[in-house]
C-alpha cells in the first residue's frame, strides 16, 4: 500500500475510518460535490493536515516527513490548474524548476504535449491558451516532473467529453507503462469505471467505503 | 548678511488664502471634504508649533538620553503607522516582523550615515541626528506599508498560484519568490523614481530649506545626495529584511500556505 489514512477527520468534512490507496494502481475517488474529494487529495499531498489521525506514505507518518520532498515524489495537479506568466515551454519546465530536477530537452516537452493533444508552440504565451489548453498544459507540466505518484483533481474538468477521453486515456497509459501510482478525484463515474483499478466513494460526512476492487 | 527673511505672522497668516481658495472651490464643486482639509491644516500647524519648540529645547539642551528618546517616539510613531496604514489584518507575527525590520534597517543605516558619512560629533548631536534620523525613518515607513500591502495583498489574491507551486514541490520560497520581488519592487520603486526627479522636476524640501536659510547651494546638494543615498539604503533595508522574513508568517511548518482574506478585521 502506498497511503495508508487511519482514523482521518478535517473538520465536519471528513470523517475517514481506514482507508488504503495502493501502489502502482489506478485509484478514482467518486463523491457528490462537498463530499471532501479535495480536500482528501490535498491531505495526500500534504497541502492540508488532518485534525486527527494518521496518513502514512510507504509505511512512514507523512507528518514525520519533509513536506515538499513528499510533494516532489507525490505532485499534486489543482482542480483549476495554474499558469505561470511566461510561453509554454516555460510552464512545462517550471514544475521541474520548483522540484530542484534536472532541465529536460524540448523534445520531451513535445512528447508530453502530445500525450494530452495539446498542438501548440513551445513560444506561444501561456496566458492566451483557452481552459481546456491550460487544464492540458498542466497535466503535461506534470507528466514532465515524472514523478512517482500523480494525485489529479478532477484533471479534466474544462474538456469536452471526447478530448475528456481521449487525455484520460493518455495519462492512464502513462502511468501504467512507467508503474506509477495515480489517485484521481472525479465526478465522472463513467470515468472511473472505465479507468481505475480502484474506485473510492466518499460520502457526505460519512464513512467512506471501498466501492470495488478490480484486479 | 545672508538676508535670511524672518516670515512675520501676517505673512504667515497671508499663506493661509491658499487653503480659503480651496475651501471655495470644494464648497463650489460640492465636495465634501471641507472638514477633512480645516483639520488637516489645523493639524499640520499645531504639530509644527509644537516640534519647533520641541527641537529648540532639544538642542538647547543636547543630551544622548534625550535623542534615544526621541528616536524611539519616532520609531514606535512609524510603527504605529505602518499597522493603520496598511488598513489590513496584519496578524501578531506579521506585526513583529515590521517593527523589528523597522528597527534594524532604518537604526543601521542611521547609524552608518551619521557616524561614518556625516561624522557627527558628539554622537546624539540633536541637530542632525533628528531630522536625519526623520528623514530615514519617514521614508522606510512609506516603503514598507507599500511592502507590507502587497505582500498581504498578493499572498491572499495569488494563493492558488502559490499552492499550485507547492503542489509541484515548490519550496514556501520558490513559491513566493514572485510576490516577494514584487512587494520589494514596488516598495523601492517610489524612491528610485523621486531620485530620477530630482533637481530637474522639484527640488528637494531638505535641500530647498538649507538654501532658503542661508547654506549655500553647493553644500546642499552635498547633503542632498547623501541623504538621498541614504534614504535609499535605509528603504531597501527595511524593506529587504521585511519582505524575507514576512512571507515566512504565510507558511506553517508543514509548508502549507495559510492566507485568509485581509480584508476582513478581526482584531488578531
Amino acid at each position: 500500500m502506498l497511503y495508508i489514512l487511519k482514523k482521518i477527520k478535517f473538520k465536519d468534512i471528513l470523517d475517514i475510518e481506514e482507508m488504503k490507496i495502493p501502489k502502482g494502481k489506478i485509484t478514482c475517488i467518486v463523491g457528490e460535490s462537498g463530499s471532501g474529494k479535495t480536500t482528501l487529495l490535498r491531505m495526500l499531498n500534504d497541502l492540508t493536515s488532518s485534525d486527527s489521525g494518521e496518513i502514512l506514505y510507504d509505511g512512514k507518518p507523512i507528518k514525520n516527513m519533509d513536506s515538499v520532498s513528499l510533494r516532489r515524489n507525490a505532485v499534486m495537479l489543482p482542480q483549476t490548474p495554474a499558469i505561470f506568466s511566461g510561453t509554454v515551454r516555460e510552464n512545462l519546465l517550471i514544475g521541474l524548476k520548483f522540484s530542484q530536477k534536472p532541465m529536460v530537452s524540448d523534445e520531451e516537452l513535445l512528447k508530453a504535449m502530445e500525450l494530452v493533444k495539446l498542438t501548440k508552440s513551445l513560444e506561444d504565451d501561456a496566458d492566451l491558451l483557452s481552459g481546456g489548453e491550460k487544464q492540458r498544459l498542466a497535466i503535461a507540466r506534470v507528466m514532465v516532473m515524472d514523478p512517482e505518484v500523480l494525485l489529479l483533481d478532477e484533471p479534466s474538468s474544462a474538456l469536452d467529453e471526447e478530448t475528456e477521453r481521449i487525455v484520460i486515456n493518455s495519462i492512464v497509459e502513462y502511468t501504467r507503462k512507467n508503474k506509477k501510482t495515480m489517485v484521481m478525484v472525479t465526478h465522472s463515474k463513467k470515468i472511473a469505471l472505465e479507468f481505475a483499478d480502484e474506485i473510492i466513494e466518499i460520502k457526505k460526512k460519512n464513512l467512506t467505503i471501498p466501492e470495488r476492487s478490480l484486479k | 548678511m545672508n538676508g535670511v527673511i524672518d516670515l512675520q505672522l501676517w505673512q504667515m497668516a497671508a499663506s493661509y488664502i491658499f487653503i480659503a481658495i480651496l475651501l471655495l472651490i470644494v464648497k463650489a464643486r460640492g465636495i465634501s471634504r471641507e472638514k477633512e482639509i480645516i483639520i488637516s491644516s489645523v493639524r499640520m500647524t499645531l504639530q509644527l508649533i509644537i516640534t519647533g519648540y520641541v527641537l529648540i529645547f532639544l538642542f538647547d539642551n543636547a543630551n544622548p538620553y534625550l535623542t534615544l528618546l526621541v528616536i524611539a517616539v519616532m520609531e514606535a510613531f512609524a510603527i504605529n503607522n505602518v499597522y493603520k496604514r496598511t488598513k489590513m489584518d496584519l496578524g501578531k507575527r506579521l506585526k513583529k516582523i515590521i517593527a523589528f525590520s523597522m528597527l534594524s534597517g532604518t537604526l543601521l543605516s542611521l547609524v552608518y550615515f551619521l557616524l561614518i558619512v556625516v561624522r557627527i560629533n558628539p554622537w546624539y548631536d540633536p541637530r542632525y541626528f533628528i531630522p536625519i534620523a526623520g528623514m530615514l525613518v519617514g521614508n522606510s515607513m512609506t516603503g514598507i506599508s507599500l511592502g507590507v500591502t502587497k505582500l498581504v495583498e498578493n499572498m491572499y489574491t495569488q494563493r492558488h498560484i502559490v499552492e499550485s507551486a507547492l503542489m509541484l514541490g515548490a519550496s514556501p520560497k520558490a513559491a513566493a519568490k514572485e510576490i516577494v520581488d514584487g512587494a520589494f519592487d514596488s516598495a523601492i520603486l517610489p524612491t528610485i523614481n523621486s531620485m530620477v526627479g530630482m533637481g530637474i522636476v522639484f527640488l528637494p524640501g531638505m535641500m530647498t530649506g538649507q538654501i532658503l536659510s542661508g547654506t549655500s547651494p553647493v553644500t546642499a546638494i552635498e547633503y542632498q545626495i547623501a541623504i538621498m543615498l541614504g534614504i535609499l539604503g535605509s528603504v531597501a533595508l527595511t524593506v529587504i529584511l521585511f519582505v524575507q522574513m514576512g512571507y515566512k508568517t504565510f507558511f506553517n511548518e508543514r509548508d502549507q500556505l495559510i492566507v485568509t482574506s485581509p480584508l476582513k478585521k478581526n482584531g488578531s
